[in-house]
């Protein structure tokens, strides 16, 4: 006998009201990572001794400015995703666990703005 | 829980805690996992200043330079580096776990074993690669 009630059933979403969302926003933005972490290690490296000029030139590139855009943008999701398992694996205190995702969440927002304002100035039309 | 004074004299009993056990190498890389990731959350803000920098001209990109050429910069860069490589590496081997291959006791301790020693050399070929000038093929 099952205390759920038929709705409670068909939604799926279990005790924490989210079902799987979290895990597979993880894994997909993981998978999504290896591909473009690649292309991230081999521009930086190919980028080693270069002067400001050289990259900004690499990096104003339409492809490359848009696949460093969307390695930042995913990136920076995926820390939060990662952060937030911590917080929720350590932090038991309700008080604090509300602080320290507001801090996190606060964080993750303050780097992918910095990060795409940055990119805008070398790549878009702001100078 | 609450502290019951009366009941001090008595050591209640405790579950075992990580410190008890012999550390197998899957012990090692999960929690390796979880400190690179922490690493590279950090890493982000290196990320952030260098774009920064970029976009602000010589002056500001040459200073950052500057500061990633001292030792300290290179050491951190390094550990950046090997982050990156390690959560990269291990990271595939959670999404291979997920569909279900090399999930077995012995599997899982020769693949940690694996990742390990590839995150290590990886970062170091990067090194390599940098410093004997083979690097800079963009500019």
């Amino acid at each position: 006998m099952s205390l759920e009630t038929p709705l409670h059933k068909v939604e799926g979403l279990g005790s924490a009201h989210s079902g799987v969302t979290h895990f597979w926003r993880q894994r997909i933005t993981a998978a999504a990572l290896v591909p473009l972490s690649i292309w991230f290690a081999v521009s930086v490296l190919g980028l080693v001794g270069a002067h400001e000029a050289a990259t900004l030139a690499f990096l104003s590139q339409p492809l490359n400015a848009v696949l460093m855009a969307a390695f930042l943008v995913i990136a920076v999701y995926h820390m939060a995703l990662g952060m937030q398992v911590i917080i929720d694996d350590y932090i038991y205190v309700n008080w604090q666990k509300l602080f320290l995702m507001l801090l996190m969440r606060g964080f993750s927002l303050a780097v992918v703005a910095a990060c795409l304002y940055a990119l805008l100035r070398i790549a878009g039309p702001i100078t | 829980m609450a502290d019951n004074p009366q009941r001090a004299q008595r050591p209640r009993p405790l579950s075992p805690f990580v410190s008890i056990y012999h550390w197998p190498v899957t012990m090692a890389t999960s929690i390796t996992h979880r400190f690179t990731g922490m690493g590279l959350a950090a890493g982000t803000v290196l990320l952030a200043w260098w774009l920064y920098a970029v976009a602000s001209g010589p002056d500001s990109f040459n200073a950052f330079l500057d500061l990633a050429a001292t030792p300290l910069g290179q050491v951190i860069l390094f550990l950046v580096v090997w982050s990156l490589a390690f959560h990269l590496l291990n990271g595939i081997r959670h999404l291979a776990w997920d569909m279900g291959y090399g999930f077995s006791k012995p599997a899982a301790q020769t693949n940690s074993i694996l990742v390990i020693a590839a995150s290590i050399l990886l970062a170091a070929a990067l090194f390599a690669l940098a410093y004997s000038g083979r690097g800079g093929y963009y500019q």
